[in-house]
């Protein structure tokens, strides 16, 4: 039985390409159209491989045992109720209603909860609280943008179908795609290598046209000046993202600050003392500069490296200062590479619902929000909480080792699909559905566009979705505390009824007196 | 001249490989193959007398691991060494976040060596070697 | 379902002239009926004493959806003073501007409101507002949809082809589970594309060839033809510049060459923000009494005031210009601009609005005069334009100074003295009685909006109640106006669907309120083909069946089918 499935939602990073053409055979993906290389890995092999998880386990004697789920429900609502203060964690690559469920956990726990973005795009999210943003949707972009900027990302990897879908390969109202030329641009390529081999084989040495020896940057070529769309990207190294660019700026590791501050002068019409700004030639800059303020619609995207690097927000919000810059002299945007499918989706459920995105903490009884104070890293590096739940995400593969050493000190409960790192770590392991594969629900693309993700096959049986554990557990820690208490009720009731006899005894003892 | 170790910032990031691995499986020998290595410009392997391919120790503040080296010819990147996202990087991460909870992920210095008698660990003797379980 | 039985309060239900006469008024099954059908089995509330007005009704209030929640985000600093706990009954969450959805609903409930409307929702954000929707309890809901922009209503405007625009438009309606039709800043959303914006309803729309005059007036025939129960919501072109109360006035004028003399045919919205007259910010003062005029010489128009409570408050609008402007005019550090494509844009800024700022001061004083001068009470409402004037939960102050000179005089004594100077106040000694607030606060809203069921307490209307410790018999609300004013804000008892919500100012049941939204059927379907899918896939970068709300997304729908005449 051969289904075929349209305008099928990707669930790997904040692009949500929903353009996917899906083959299910027997309740199996077997094809999968129009999605990326990662998107491939996922759909159509990933997403069944061994290394899925059909049953609850729990470690029983340092050996995880497959348990029944009621079991695992209670023993993970035992956990979280026994702990004074649990940290609920991850929430990315779950759809928004399981991140709604989260929140209503964490208050009632009275937890601390916080979502992969405090590891990515927290320090942009902190930035953006500090001066705004001017962005865009990414159609937006797609229609009107001459100019697109890629700062310390590498979309070619990290988001492979960014550059195709909205921005230099594709066709706007306005702006017509760069496709051509890139593909112009490979044929001299490659004719440039055809004519160094035919050097090489006519055994003459072949030289290396000369290179400006103050800076590893090249300088800008002519085409930055062309009509239509352009593509500038900076970043440490060259990436795949920076062969195709038109213009590629090598900036030296953690010197992105510095470089913003000089294009802002430059863009504001100020003067540079220097030669070069990390790394990258002043006159350089400027011309960049020149780009910018002359392009009709620009849009810079930026990545991890100016969130993870030295300058962290401080980075991000002079990347947002530039824009705001230029869009006293034309239009610009500015917008983060939002990485996790719902990376987004967990900012936006959590505002709405609490007024803050992540690095929430429930233990006063109302939502407080401190990045540095209730964000994963930094309550693991102090070793604050005593048990921890992470769902769709994978800190086992991706925190720094000293913060994990610190969460596998106290029990762990994790729900994902897969044999990850950290349901390897794990003390309650549920198995769960894969999102958008299994089961459907909303996730937010990286603009905050919510898009419903699709159901294509059939979960293995008995392995519930998300939202279902989640609410199970909620559901479960309700139970316990209620118990809890009555007990400390009765328990109370006991005291009290020991210690009336006392009181009369006392008064009639009063009495005698 | 071969140097015996090289004082380098290491910068973590995504590969489209890494991304394919991870989605494999994180036990997948996709993974292991994208996330347990590291990248240096050639004129840095060349500095250690390694091939491409061969296995190095990478040291931090924060801890070390073995990866294997890979050449990166892209573009010329000396000074810089780069490592997929994943645990193999992760075990020279940092938790430090200057309070505003993102960890010391790129940008710091590490210390490069040949390690050509110590294995790259799996995924699961690190986990076993670093978290015991 | 219980019956609940409202014994001897003193009623205020416009819709059906009643003005403070003493009766019962009796629900059985969520529904005003004529009496119940065993009063020992009722619920009684002894309302002796009390004012009983039907529930609130806010025509124009930003509770959700993209723009809100990115405001929300960017405001810790708003969220930190003003924390709510969470209770056995009720979810935690914040304040202060943009209170996060529970609050929301809450805050409402405690004010006796029972209907909002979310009057700005990017169609292509709608999901995200419906799914915000939802988690905002006790109140009945919906959202109009920016429409005003969008290309494939420019082009058939452009064409002149208004029956397909029309048939576009209702597929839109259905297709976002909205309302209304909003219209903000006609023309001027498309031209900041580029960054740029138009200056008045006769500039052109660069790269669409027609004018927001071409713009307003076919969206207002389109509402007509589609028989819309509300107007065109409009925000107009050149809000908050100095002297736009001409633009203003054009466009009123504009929209009266298409008025068919019946009902009204558009709704101007905060239109504070829109009656400013003086060349520039210096020489700044107060429209008021020229668009006052105007409306009360017309009838084919009815607005919402938008009316300043001088707090520090978030302003966000989809008019993406009009925020650039006044990051421009300097002093705030957050800036939020969010263009969305082939449809609308956006803009959120903090702001103080202080007494002791000219400016601030004449356009809180502009909003009262406005209030004070329209005459017939019927064709103005009271907003805040929540949160660009300040918070919903301010509007007990807006009532205070409506109804009471004397709350007028004890703020305008501690405002800017240029703005005194220049103020009308002190001119007007009108003062709103209890049935005039019940009619710009629920009765007339609900008329405007086409609510049928909602704003009166007559046989048959949705039992919405809302019951305040104010006694018109003893209380001479002008003179003792604090009192009156913390009732307004805390409601002895609020009745949603039949069911007591709260009690003495406590939320006592957490209801989730409906989501309305418009099923308009036109004779002749929007034809779908491979064109206009092929054009879908150019404008948008969802796919054509990725676009549509489903049902899934509103928690408790109340579809109204709408007959269309096209």
């Amino acid at each position: 039985m051969t289904k075929v499935f349209n305008s099928v939602v990707c669930t790997i990073c904040g692009c949500l390409c929903d353009d996917l053409e899906v083959t299910v055979e027997n309740n199996e993906i077997v094809k999968m159209k129009n999605g990326c290389a990662v998107c491939e890995a996922k759909m159509v092999h990933g997403y069944k491989s061994e290394e899925r998880i059909l049953k609850p386990h729990v470690r029983k004697d340092g050996k995880l045992v497959p348990v029944t789920m009621d079991e695992a429900i209670h023993k993970a609502a035992q956990i979280l109720t026994d702990a004074k203060y649990p940290l609920l964690f991850g929430w990315t690559s779950s759809a928004s209603e399981t991140q709604h469920v989260g929140v209503e956990l964490a208050e009632e726990l009275g937890s601390a909860l916080d979502n992969c973005c405090s590891v990515c795009h927290g320090p942009s999210v902190m930035a953006t609280q500090e001066i705004g943003i001017p962005t865009a949707t990414l159609g937006q972009i797609r229609h009107r943008a001459d100019l697109i900027v890629y700062w310390a990302c590498n979309p070619w990897s990290s988001h492979p179908r960014h550059v195709e879908r909205y921005t230099a390969f594709t066709d706007g109202r306005f702006e017509k795609s760069e496709f051509k030329d890139y593909v112009q641009k490979l044929k001299a390529k490659s004719g440039q290598k055809k004519v160094a081999a035919a050097i090489r084989r006519t055994r003459v040495r072949y030289q290396p046209p000369p290179r400006p020896q103050t800076a590893l940057v090249e300088a800008p070529p002519q085409t930055l000046a062309k009509d239509g769309r352009r593509m500038v990207v900076f970043d440490v190294m060259k990436t795949m993202t920076a062969e195709v660019a038109d213009y590629f700026v090598q900036v030296e590791p953690n010197r992105d600050y510095e470089i913003f501050g000089a294009l802002r002068c430059l863009v504001n019409d100020q003067e540079l003392d220097v030669d070069t700004v990390g790394g990258v030639p002043v006159d350089y800059l400027k011309e960049i500069a020149d780009v910018m303020v002359n392009a009709e619609f620009g849009a810079i995207f930026f990545g991890l490296g100016l969130t993870q690097s030295v300058g962290r927000f401080r980075n991000v919000e002079l990347a947002i200062a530039l824009t705001r810059d230029l869009n006293r002299k034309t239009k610009f945007v500015v917008s983060p590479m939002r990485g996790h499918f719902n990376v987004t989706g967990a900012n936006t459920v959590f505002a709405w619902q609490t007024g803050y995105p992540f690095a929430l903490d429930f233990s006063q009884g109302y939502p407080q929000y401190n990045p540095g104070e209730f964000t994963a890293i930094d309550l693991l590096r102090r070793g604050d909480n005593d048990a921890t739940l992470v769902i769709s995400a994978d800190p086992g593969a991706h925190f720094p080792k000293g913060a994990m050493q610190n969460m596998v000190k106290h029990p762990l409960i994790t729900i994902n699909p897969d044999w990850n790192a950290i349901s390897r770590l794990g003390d309650v392991v549920f198995p769960t559905q894969w999102c958008g594969i299994e089961q459907g629900g909303t996730a937010y693309r990286m603009d905050s566009v919510a898009i419903t993700l699709k159901k294509v096959v059939e979960a293995p049986k008995g392995v519930p979705s998300d939202e279902e554990i989640v609410k199970r557990i909620l559901e479960e820690v309700k139970v316990i505390k209620a118990n809890k208490a009555e007990k400390e009720d009765t328990g109370k009731q006991v005291l009290q009824e020991t210690a009336a006899p006392k009181k009369r005894g006392s008064k009639t003892l009063k009495k005698e007196l | 001249m071969v140097e015996q170790k090289l004082r380098v910032t290491l910068i973590t990031g995504r590969t489209i490989e890494q991304g394919v691995g991870k989605e494999m499986g994180k036990g997948s020998p996709e993974y292991f193959d994208s996330a347990a290595v590291c990248f240096l410009d050639p004129v840095d392997i060349k500095r250690l007398g390694l091939k491409s391919g061969a296995n190095v120790k990478v040291t931090s503040p924060y801890g070390s691991v073995i990866v294997k080296a890979k050449r990166y010819t892209r573009g010329t990147m000396s000074g810089m060494v780069f490592m997929p996202c994943g645990l193999w990087a992760n075990s020279v991460c940092g938790s430090n976040t200057d309070s505003i909870g993102m960890p010391t992920f790129r940008g710091f210095t590490v210390e490069v060596e040949p390690a050509p008698d110590m294995p790259v660990l799996t995924l699961d003797e690190l986990l076993k070697q670093e978290f015991g379980k | 379902m219980t019956e609940v039985l409202i014994k001897n309060g003193f009623v205020f239900d416009p819709l059906n002239n009643i003005d403070g006469q003493k009766m019962d008024i009796a629900i059985k099954d969520g529904k005003i009926v004529k009496k119940v059908s065993n009063e020992r089995n009722a619920k009684v509330i002894d309302a002796s004493g009390l004012t009983v007005m039907a529930g609130g009704v806010d025509i124009h209030s930003h509770i959700a959806g993209s723009e809100v929640n990115l405001g929300r985000l960017i405001r810790p600093d708003d969220h930190v003073k003003d924390v709510v706990k969470k209770t056995a009954l009720t979810r935690g969450g914040t304040g202060y501007s943009i209170p996060s959805t529970y609050v929301t609903g809450y805050r409402y409930s405690k004010m006796g409101y029972t209907t909002v409307m979310n009057p700005s929702m990017a169609a292509m954000k709608a999901r995200h507002a419906h799914e915000e929707l939802n988690d905002v309890p006790m109140i009945d809901k919906a959202s109009f949809t920016l429409l005003g922009d969008w290309w494939f209503a420019l082009e058939n405007i452009a064409k002149g082809d208004l029956e397909e625009c029309a048939r576009h438009i209702a597929w839109m309606i259905r297709a976002t589970r909205s309302y209304a039709i909003k219209v903000v800043n006609p023309g001027g959303l498309e031209s900041w594309g580029f960054g740029r914006n138009v200056h008045s309803i006769d500039d052109e729309v660069p790269n669409f060839c027609i004018t927001p005059r071409d713009i307003i007036t076919g969206m207002a025939k389109v509402n007509t033809m589609l028989n819309m129960p509300h107007t065109v919501h409009l925000h107009t072109n050149n809000l908050g510049v100095p002297g736009n109360y001409k633009t203003t006035i054009d466009t009123m004028n504009a929209l009266e060459s298409v008025y068919t003399g019946d009902k009204p045919i558009g709704h101007i919205t905060h239109i504070q923000f829109s009656s400013f007259a003086g060349d520039n910010w210096a020489h700044f003062k107060s429209g008021a009494e020229e668009i006052a005029k105007y409306l009360n010489a017309h009838n084919h128009l009815t607005v919402d005031i938008g009316q300043v409570t001088f707090a520090d408050t978030t302003t966000m609008t989809a008019d993406g210009p009009f925020e650039f402007a006044l990051y421009e005019l300097g002093g705030h550090n957050k800036w939020v601009n969010s263009d969305v494509e082939t449809e609308s844009s956006g803009g959120i800024i903090p702001f103080h609005f202080k007494r002791k700022n000219a400016v601030n001061a004449i356009q809180w004083s502009i909003g009262l005069e406005l209030s004070l001068l329209i005459k017939d009470p019927w064709k103005w409402f009271m907003t805040t334009d929540h949160p660009n004037g300040g918070p919903f939960f301010h509007y007990p102050r807006v009532f205070a100074w409506l109804y009471s000179s004397k709350a007028r005089e004890a703020t305008l004594k501690n405002c800017n003295k240029k703005a005194q100077k220049k103020s009308l106040l002190p001119s007007i000694d009108r003062e709103y009685t209890l049935y005039e607030l019940a009619i710009i606060t629920r009765a007339g809203t609900a008329k405007a909006l086409g609510l049928k069921n909602k704003g009166h307490l007559g046989i048959g209307a949705d039992a919405d109640v809302s019951i305040y410790n104010i006694n018109p018999e003893t209380t001479d609300i002008a003179k003792s106006y604090k009192p009156v004013r913390k009732a307004f804000g805390n409601a002895a008892y609020t009745i949603k669907d039949g069911e007591i919500v709260v009690k003495d100012a406590e939320i006592v049941a957490t209801p989730s309120g409906r989501t309305m939204w418009l099923d308009v059927q036109t004779k002749e379907p929007c034809r779908i083909d491979d064109k206009i899918k092929s054009k879908f896939k150019d404008y948008w970068t969802i796919e054509f069946d990725n676009y549509p709300v489903t049902d899934h997304y509103l928690k408790v729908p109340e579809k109204i089918a709408i007959k269309a005449s096209v």
